[in-house]
């Protein structure tokens, strides 16, 4: 009984301490932002608790929601909607961010925990941009909040609690799909910090390099998160959905992308802000573009107004809420932009070739990628409002109009990031890279001369992975200057870890693309009828599907395939791919087995028992699959690197006065 | 990413994606047949071609388009006549004409539009940036080799 009392208490308290947060949030809004106007450091004090105490608040909440799903309360109406008592408890748990209200909830608490951490360790800001910075940034809670407690709220009763809940989706039920929105939703919201950063420089009317260094580690830390949040999305896409795809363009997929190539192009030019003074009010748009992108994403997922596509929340009332909130916020900040962003005066000056002339150019491309991916997503909307043309905007055209542009990123990136800064020389930028475009394009040649005579895109991804890679490489190699071997070696590892991660990430950008070249012109796809005991080849590996047996799940039931893989008359293994079906959702998937390799993945899929016997099979065998990912990794794992830099770590300056980088 | 669509196909029908009865014998045509149901959307499924789509309307496209090919049609005549039956809707890849022109100018125009931009920025920023003399290349240098 006191069980039951407690797990009820849990749940008003959790429902209070959200409300609670709300009236803090407002607070945390207003006072600070007069303080600041007024230069009145006990009204600017207020944000700093008011920031952590919302956090800890909402974490609360949080916590107390994920007690009524781990508990199975059944009279909360969320969890009667996502969750059953035999659900695996992982599953429980992710399942509190697996439906519309619990991951706004999410949203919130990630939202709050940036506040906090900048409260926290934005000691070495000034006083009036940190108050200003912690209010716009509550201001973005206010709205939440609201739109959380008057249209999504997680803590609804039902009257009569059933005894048992409807699951969650089946496909959620998912190692890579439980912990994709976690990491997306770290990368949008941590936008939303380099948005307040953007909105409290345009309010003081000034930016200088140390704002573009407090606003990097931001932007970066998000970029990291969106990366991480896309590819595990992708890789889930690629072995649950049964056909080993892994791009989609797909309305929801774009939602992620966009604010992705956006802070992609903002933290490159942050940098050209903290080291040279100059591209100060295009930073500041761009920073307010990304946060309107991740907004914009949050409409299109939440809204379900380009597709019904989305498994989660197709409410217009709380699309349109989201919409209005997304008007104020990208309404308000560019009406700001338009009236202050020409106080901005820059210093730096720079030649027609260096550093920052290609950073604008990787800034252009970027950008203008982005607007190619945001008209293809919202054009089938156009289109019908206005034109009275039902259409579809599908992957051909992405394919057509997107690709040129990474593709021109690619040539240019590996020169760019080696010239030098304020006035390059492209000649001498030039000659530590002349022997990889020979590389680049004699892997390119032999590619070429491997396949039998298909499409260009694999020997084309294939050059241009190399020739990132390699530039990669040659940019830290430089960096060494001169010596012998062992000093340049010495040399290189002593580099700052910055540097390390910008030639890794960009190593990480190489291998994606070559393995999306590779994969897209290299596949091999075989589809069949087979019996039991029979054996068939694909490419240079044979299949024997050896027995087809069902078997009880812990939630589902299941056939399961045996079959065996075999290259030339050896035996590499089994694999069971197996089609699930949940009674309660009454639903079925597939669950793809593959073997993973460096080389390639070999992926099979077992379809239905057909009417004259025997089962539908499908082997692909994919090569280079797992660079896609890798590379993506890759990326992520450069952005940390640069991330634990000393110069960037957040924080670390904090102990002393702060010391311009800028001059560097 | 596709759930819904997932979730809908799976109910319209249980089919999985291209089924080994549905395939043509002549490999030539049942090639052409993939190439061009991957650019046809399946009109239940949202954003699913009716080549992965497990739809039975994706089924009876399929097989309409493998018809329409082995009756002799080209690819574009099969593409049109599927246009023509199931409506613009089907086409991922939009046509260039009428309001579509807009979808497709739009990224060359603000390519364009960024790259005058960004070389107007650059060329501002170039003034002021006087190239190094000869002396300083030669100080430079002489740091760099310490």
């Amino acid at each position: 009984m006191i069980w039951v009392m407690t797990a009820v208490m849990m749940t008003e308290l959790g429902h209070f301490a959200l409300i609670l947060a709300f009236g803090i949030a407002i607070v945390q809004m207003i006072i600070p932002m007069i303080g600041a106007h007024r230069n009145n450091p006990a009204y600017m004090a207020v944000a700093k608790p008011a920031a952590i105490t919302q956090f800890l608040l909402v974490g609360f909440s949080f916590c107390a929601l994920t007690w009524a799903f781990v508990t199975s309360d059944f009279s909360l109406q969320l969890v009667y909607a996502n969750s059953h008592t035999d659900k695996p408890m992982i599953y429980k748990i992710s399942g509190v961010w697996g439906n519309h209200e619990g991951s706004m909830l999410l949203w919130q608490l990630i939202l709050t925990l940036f506040g906090a951490s900048a409260a926290v360790f934005g000691g070495n800001l000034p006083d009036r941009l940190r108050a200003r910075v912690l209010s716009v940034q509550a201001s973005i809670a206010v709205a939440f909040f609201a739109f959380i407690l008057f249209t999504s709220n997680p803590f609804l009763r039902l009257a009569v609690p059933p005894l048992n809940g409807r699951d969650l989706n089946p496909l959620l039920q998912d190692p890579g799909l439980a912990f994709h929105p976690p990491f997306l939703y770290l990368g949008y919201v941590g936008l939303s910090m380099a948005f307040s950063f953007a909105i409290a420089a345009l309010i003081e009317g000034k930016v200088d390099a140390a704002w573009g260094r407090w606003v990097r580690p931001w932007t970066l830390a998000a970029w990291v998160f969106l990366t991480l949040g896309i590819a595990l999305g992708s890789w889930w896409a690629y072995y649950e959905l049964g056909w080993g795809g892994f791009w989609f363009w797909d309305p929801v997929e774009n939602a992620s992308f966009m604010p992705w190539l956006i802070a992609a192009a903002l933290l490159h030019s942050a940098i050209v802000v903290e080291k040279r003074e100059a591209l100060k009010s295009w930073t500041i748009l761009l920073a307010i573009l990304a946060f309107g992108f991740s907004l914009l994403g949050t409409f299109i997922v939440r809204s379900g107004v380009l597709t019904s596509v989305h498994a989660f929340a197709n409410d217009p009332t709380r699309g349109v809420l989201i919409l209005i909130i997304l008007a104020i916020f990208l309404g308000g900040a560019l009406t700001l932009f338009a009236v202050r962003a020409g106080a901005m005066e820059t210093k730096g000056v720079f030649g027609a070739v260096s550093r920052e002339s290609a950073l604008v150019l990787n800034n252009v491309l970027l950008a203008v990628s982005c607007f190619v991916v945001f008209i293809g997503t919202i054009w089938p909307l156009v289109a019908e409002m206005f034109f009275g043309r039902t259409l579809s905007v599908g992957p051909p055209f992405f394919e057509a109009a997107f690709t040129p542009f990474m593709v021109v990123l690619a040539i240019v990136l590996p020169v760019g990031s080696i010239l030098a800064w304020k006035r390059g020389n492209l000649r001498r930028a030039a000659k530590p890279l002349l022997p990889w475009v020979g590389l680049a394009i004699a892997a390119g040649a032999l590619a070429y001369a491997m396949q039998t005579g298909r499409s260009a895109l694999g020997p084309v991804g294939v050059a241009l992975g190399v020739w990132v890679i390699g530039g990669a490489i040659a940019d830290l190699w430089m960096r060494s200057v001169r010596g012998s071997f062992k000093q340049r070696l010495d040399r290189i590892l002593r580099l700052p870890r910055a540097d390390w991660g910008k030639s890794i990430a960009h190593m990480g950008m190489g291998v994606t693309i070559f393995g999306i070249a590779a994969m897209m012109a290299w596949e091999i796809e075989d589809i069949r009828v087979v019996d039991v005991g029979e054996r068939w080849d694909v490419g240079q590996f044979s299949f024997t599907l050896d027995d087809v047996r069902r078997v009880e799940g812990p939630n589902y039931v299941t056939t399961i395939a045996d079959m065996g893989v075999w290259r030339r008359y050896q035996e590499l293994g089994t694999l069971t791919p197996e089609k699930r079906f949940y009674p309660v959702a009454k639903m079925p998937t597939t669950e793809a087995a593959i073997r993973n390799g460096f080389l390639r993945d070999i992926y099979v899929v077992i379809g239905d028992p057909q009417a004259d016997g025997g089962y539908a099979v499908r082997v692909y065998i994919k090569p280079f699959a797992n660079w896609i990912w890798g590379g993506a990794i890759l990326m992520a794992l450069g952005g940390f690197i640069s991330l634990s830099d000393r110069r960037l770590r957040i924080g670390v300056a904090s102990a002393r006065p702060v010391k311009m980088v800028a001059a560097e | 990413m596709k759930l819904v669509t997932f979730i809908f196909c799976i109910f319209a029908g249980a089919a999985w994606a291209v089924e080994p009865s549905e395939m043509l014998d002549d490999p030539i045509l049942e090639e052409r047949a993939r190439v061009l149901s991957q650019g046809l959307r399946c009109p239940v499924c949202q954003n699913e071609t009716i080549d992965e789509s497990n739809a039975s309307l994706a089924q009876e496209l399929r097989i309409v388009l493998r018809e329409r090919l082995v009756a002799g049609d080209s690819d574009e005549e099969a593409v049109t006549y599927m246009v023509s039956r199931y409506g613009e809707y089907v086409l991922l890849r939009p046509d260039a004409r009428g309001a579509n022109l807009i979808l497709w100018l739009a990224a060359p125009l603000m390519l364009l539009l960024a790259l005058v931009i960004a070389a107007q920025t650059i060329r501002r920023k170039g003034r002021g940036a006087a190239p190094l003399s000869d002396e300083e290349e030669k100080e430079l240098s002489k740091i760099l080799d310490q």
